[in-house]
């Protein structure tokens, strides 16, 4: 497997905090998987993000992206192998309409006009928004608008995308939409996604989990893995997904259970292999 | 309360003056501008009235939304029209209230006045109304292109308008939003004395900055992943295409001016 | 305090090119003392039938019954502030209403203005800083420095120490983390069951209408799609995807269940807590 994200041993205090935003974090992200960062907020999960998109330096350790060490010289190139989708619709939309937001990236580049027609076009086909191209941003909603921020990140053909937060003002409908969005490029496009959050449906879709506080790395894992501490994870201010949770109840019931569900049917399965059938 | 103004608002539909290039339109706005003044008796009033609702039609604009839509601004010009109408003293005396007298040509200028006002509003809010308004800042920043020799940040401003239109509803509707929710805490903004009122806004002018310099912070950052490094080396994405009907309305224009001319007194 | 509405309808921008009909034959209900959820996807009208429970908007037809007083469309209408001070609303993302230099003086805003006297306000706002689960010494901060999570806390508190009859919460806890969300929904149903404050509760979380309401009004394209309680409304599930709504996790679970189970559960749970409990006493019996 290819890193294309090694982050050693970073730390990261902001001016006059006594704590430590990161301390002492070092992950490495593999090409083609999807990596989701959980943890309440202040955990130090967008202090993360920022870093790897050079809006903050590490202050010790190293962030490397795609071969190049983050640093001020490298910074514009780094960002052109790792795209970002924010937290809040309105405020990433840079044009006056779908076609002008998604050239916007484009227009940076200094890519051609025909072929900024032609990339446009088909990143906002891979979204689903095609039939928007004029659409004004006050006309979408926020699940149109961050489907429209994930075409302009794809327009520009990164190796990278990073969600942060994306979907936490949505609707569960723009949720759904948006990762299902998401899955759809990462089989296809072959991205390698990161997502933090402290939605549990989307970290559920991950293929391994991190989970911050106060920033220090607590644990990580596939996300079965991880929802096994379904207790721990409560401390923490995360919740579980639904079927976790209902095994742990159950459990506290005095159902006999082999371990936390992560999927209803198998949990359905198993209630009834080890409490009913006789 | 807003909802109702139609000035700078784009209103999209499909005609000859919605597909005309932005600079033919921002020329010929220009120009009836220039050619409004020209305009001083009754004539020249109603050539340019004619000429005003020729290109409404074209336009395919509803007259009644325009009238609905510039309520607004009746009020000022109708403050403009009795401006005149009680302080120009020239030709016979209409009428005699008071220490105020009306003079025939206060009326005779008033309604000019009046009349010129209210051609350059429909007219000037005739071009949002029909071109969206990144074109008509393509269309700023393409006519003021040569100004980028002597160092003018055109590109910059281009991009600043462009941003701020693209904000303009979104911070309307947060307007109202904030002003909605500070009534339901009940907060007042339309009635009481004038020093109350202004204390009325604070509520709402707080929040409203507050949340627009998050957004703008937020915007920079959006921006500068996405690899925005200022104007150097930048594309375009919309091109601007001028046609014979861009150059035939110019023409027209001149033509009026031309009729203006020969008619004014 | 009661509330009903008759046949209301709204229209945004009206008698312009940019009109838009908001809601329409909209009836219902809000019984005082219950908890009422209002569902329906983003767009059904939710919000601007909530707009209407404290005259924020005047239906352009029918009326609105709230307490003694009635609004009728057409009508002049003067001094809403009694309604507004009875029926309290925390908006989305009520942060951002936030604006004084102090926490204490946010959150006296609403009760001064309500005409309480000074000393009574902070007093008021110590309480609701209380309730809101936050520490004293915030009074004295500025909202600005505080974190996301306890701006929100505050901007609920300002509505709270209105001291309202009713309380609308719309989509409370968009935004917040899974803590967040527990306690504050936690807070405001223990407000509905000690308190006896009526709650309208507008949420895309069919899970919480599930928990917490006693009364659901689903909204679909401007109008009253259905009302019942939630037993009645969440047991049709194919009636709730059929506009764009999810089943609860709870029921969607026990209809999985009642599958591999071959019949019917005696009565629909409407939390797992609940759910775990049927389970287990099945167990006990079979």
């Amino acid at each position: 497997m290819e890193t294309v994200i090694a982050i050693e041993k970073v730390s990261f205090q902001y001016p006059n905090q006594t704590s430590f935003a990161l301390q002492n974090i070092s992950l490495h992200v593999e090409k083609g998987e999807w990596l989701a960062i959980v943890g309440h907020n202040g955990s130090g999960k967008s202090t993360l993000a920022k870093m790897l998109n050079g809006l903050h330096y590490p202050q010790t350790g190293n962030v490397t992206i795609g071969g190049l060490i983050l640093s001020e010289e490298n910074v514009w190139l780094i960002r052109e192998k790792l795209g970002m989708v924010f937290q809040n619709p309105d405020n990433q939309f840079v044009g006056t309409t779908v076609q002008d937001d998604v050239a916007f990236g484009l227009e940076n580049a200094g890519v051609e006009q025909a072929e900024m027609k032609e990339r446009v076009l088909s990143a906002l086909e891979k979204v689903g928004m095609a039939a928007f191209l004029n659409q004004e941003p006050h006309h979408l909603s926020g699940g149109q608008k961050q489907r429209v921020a994930i075409a302009s990140v794809i327009a520009l053909r990164p190796d990278i995308i990073l969600l942060d937060e994306a979907t936490s003002m949505l609707d569960p409908s723009g949720r759904e939409e948006v990762m299902e969005t998401i899955r759809e490029l990462k089989e296809k496009e072959g991205l390698t996604v990161i997502s933090i959050t402290h939605d549990l449906e989307e970290a559920a879709k991950a293929d391994r989990v991190i989970v911050l506080n106060e920033g220090n790395l607590y644990t990580e894992g596939t996300p079965r893995e991880i929802f096994q501490m379904d207790k721990d994870l409560l401390k923490l201010g995360l919740g579980v997904p639904f079927s976790v949770q209902l095994s742990q109840l159950l459990a506290d019931e005095g159902l006999l259970l082999t371990q936390r569900h992560f999927n209803e049917e198998e949990l359905v399965r198993e209630i009834w292999t080890l409490n009913f059938a006789k | 309360m807003m909802e109702k103004m139609i000035l700078g608002r784009y209103l999209p539909a499909d005609s000859v003056v919605h597909r005309m290039d932005p600079r033919a339109k921002l020329l010929f706005i220009f120009g009836f501008v220039l050619i409004v003044f020209l305009a001083n008796n009754f004539f020249t009033y109603a050539l340019l009235g004619v000429f005003t609702l020729i290109v409404i039609l074209l336009a395919r604009v509803k007259i009644q939304f325009l009238i609905a839509g510039l309520k607004p601004v009746i009020i000022i010009i109708l403050f403009t029209f009795f401006l005149h109408v009680f302080f120009t003293k020239e030709g016979d005396i209409l009428a005699q209230i008071g220490f105020l007298s009306i003079y025939k040509g206060g009326v005779i200028k008033g309604i000019f006045i009046a009349l010129r006002f209210f051609l350059l509003i429909l007219v000037t809010s005739l071009l949002t109304l029909t071109t969206p308004p990144i074109s008509v800042t393509d269309g700023i920043e393409s006519l003021f292109g040569p100004l980028k020799k002597v160092k003018v940040p055109v590109h910059e401003l281009a991009l600043m308008m462009s941003i701020s239109l693209r904000f303009i509803p979104t911070l309307l509707d947060e307007t109202d939003k904030i002003m909605k929710a500070q009534m339901a805490r009940g907060a007042d903004f339309t009635s009481g004395s004038l020093s109350n009122r202004v204390k009325a806004v604070i509520p709402l002018l707080v929040p409203l900055f507050v949340s627009a310099f998050k957004r703008a912070e937020e915007l920079a950052v959006a921006m500068e992943a996405r690899g925005y490094k200022g104007g150097e080396g930048r594309t375009k994405y919309r091109l601007l295409a001028w046609h014979m009907r861009d150059t035939l309305a110019l023409l027209f224009l001149i033509g009026l001016a031309a009729a203006l001319f020969a008619l004014r007194s | 305090m009661d509330i009903k509405l008759r046949e209301v309808e709204y229209r945004y921008a009206a008698g312009t090119p940019f009109e838009r009909l908001a809601i329409t034959e909209v009836s219902f209900d809000i019984p005082s003392g219950g908890y009422t959820a209002i569902i329906g996807h983003t767009g059904s009208g939710k919000s601007t039938v909530l707009q209407h429970l404290n005259v924020l908007l005047k239906p352009l037809k029918g009326e609105i019954q709230i307490g003694s007083r009635t609004i009728a469309a057409g009508r002049k209408e003067k001094n809403l502030k009694e309604i507004r001070r009875r029926v309290g609303i925390v908006f989305q993302f009520p942060e951002h209403q936030l604006f004084e230099e102090t926490v204490e003086k946010d959150i006296c805003f609403g009760p001064v203005n309500f005409g309480v006297s000074e000393g009574e306000a902070k007093e008021r706002a110590r309480e609701a800083l209380a309730l809101v689960g936050l520490p004293e010494h915030v009074l004295e901060r500025s909202p600005f420095d505080l974190s996301g999570g306890q701006m929100r806390r505050v901007a609920v508190a300002g509505v709270l120490a209105m001291q309202p009859e009713v309380l609308v919460l719309d989509e409370p806890t968009a935004g917040l983390d899974p803590r967040g969300r527990h306690d504050m929904m936690e807070m405001f149903a223990s407000l509905q069951k000690e308190k006896g404050m009526t709650c309208v509760l507008v949420t895309h979380s069919m899970e919480d209408a599930a928990r917490y309401a006693d009364r659901i009004v689903m909204m679909h394209k401007g109008r009253v799609y259905k009302t019942g309680t939630p037993c009645e409304i969440f047991s049709d599930g194919p009636d709730l995807t059929a506009i764009g709504l999810d089943v609860p996790e709870t029921v969607r679970f026990q209809r999985l269940f009642e599958e591999k189970l071959g019949r019917p559960l005696g009565h629909l749970c409407l939390t797992p807590e609940e759910l775990a409990r049927e389970i287990s006493r099945l167990r006990g019996e079979s």
